[in-house]
């Protein structure tokens, strides 16, 4: 073997939590983008639709710092979550069925981006452990309802398994570096926002507070 | 004889860490615009680790993070002063709580609508 291509697999772990997100759907059509490009967004509870109760609010809690840092205005999740339950609205179900004029009106909202998800956790196939994210997004526009923007983030991180010692130690490294931390899907969550906002053909436009760069991605 | 390619996947393997930690925390940009100090990981702790972030403790870390922006010359991220001022709220502390959420749309014009109408209601 060359060291080529052992150091490719070495790279593997890496690449696949990097590319797992991709899709091979043409570049999405940001006309609607464009025209109703909004400076604020308001992020709701996602639904869920996974048996685990921690999923919706990991995805919430990591959610504001990729959005913020692409340029938009993100309404303080938590308080806009409290702020709902105390009027009348105890799940995200109810909070999805707030008609947009209402989020306009009240909280004032350019776009409201509504997830779902999907997939959430650990899996075990033989003797590796994948942990698995998959959520779909909408992104609206509250004065005209139209859909500005969607896709569907799905990334999985593998731990074990594999057949060249060296590649299982790095891996395992990995996994243990993820591992140290709070649990898997809160970091694998950050990874998803990324792979979902950050791709300049099917992520977000920048918004008003990132400087102008090469591109009007972020 | 190692290759230019391999030479390249070998630094970037040495790196990996690095770029895994930059998966984690995220470095799209190469200069974040805010600094974010403790506010992610405590609306993470409030409402999965129930107990570990109660509004005192919040009040104190969301108030260091502020005080380290702006002695960094960094700003707050979008909604950090109107958590930090909902936490106020919570505790009772009405005067505060007013100074956050003006702070919050003094920073973000975006938000007066939705903090305007959180300061109504804790004036009446």
């Amino acid at each position: 073997m060359t060291s080529l291509s052992r150091n490719f697999k070495l790279l593997l772990p890496v690449l696949l939590v990097i590319i797992s997100g991709c899709t091979t759907t043409p570049p999405f059509d940001y006309a609607s983008f464009r025209q109703h490009q909004p400076r604020s967004i308001l992020v709701l509870p996602p639904l869920n639709q996974t048996t685990d109760v921690d999923a919706p609010y990991t995805y919430l809690s990591t959610i504001t710092r990729p959005l913020a840092e692409c340029g938009y205005y993100v309404f303080p999740v938590a308080v806009v979550d409290a702020y709902m339950k105390e009027n009348g609205l105890p799940s995200a179900e109810e909070m999805h069925g707030v008609a947009l004029d209402k989020i306009r009106n009240i909280i004032g909202a350019d776009a409201v981006l509504y997830v779902t998800i999907e997939e959430w956790g650990q899996k075990y196939v033989v003797i590796q452990s994948i942990t698995t994210i998959k959520a779909k997004a909408q992104l609206i526009d509250t004065a005209s309802g139209e859909v500005i923007w969607q896709g569907t983030q799905a990334v999985s991180q593998g731990s074990g398994g594999g057949g060249d010692p060296i590649a299982m130690l790095i891996t395992a490294a990995v996994a243990q570096i993820i591992n140290t931390m709070v649990d898997y899907t809160h970091d694998l969550s950050r990874v998803a926002h990324y792979g979902m906002i950050y791709n300049t053909e099917q992520g977000f436009l920048a918004g008003p507070y990132l400087p102008p760069q090469g591109n009007d991605h972020c | 004889m190692e290759s230019i390619a391999d030479k390249l996947i070998g630094a970037f393997l040495k790196r990996g860490v690095v770029v895994v930690s930059c998966l984690i925390i995220g470095c799209a940009t190469s200069q974040p615009l805010y600094y974010w100090g403790n506010y992610e990981e405590i609306i993470y702790q409030m409402y999965i680790k129930p107990g570990a972030a109660d509004p005192g403790t919040q009040v104190q870390k969301l108030k260091e993070d502020v005080n380290i922006a702006s002695s960094e010359g960094k700003l707050a991220p979008p909604g950090l002063h109107a958590h930090l001022g909902y936490m106020y709220f919570l505790q009772g502390n009405t005067h505060d709580a007013l100074l956050e959420f003006e702070a919050e749309k003094k920073l973000f014009p975006e938000s007066a609508k939705f903090v305007d109408g959180l300061t109504g209601r804790i004036k009446k």
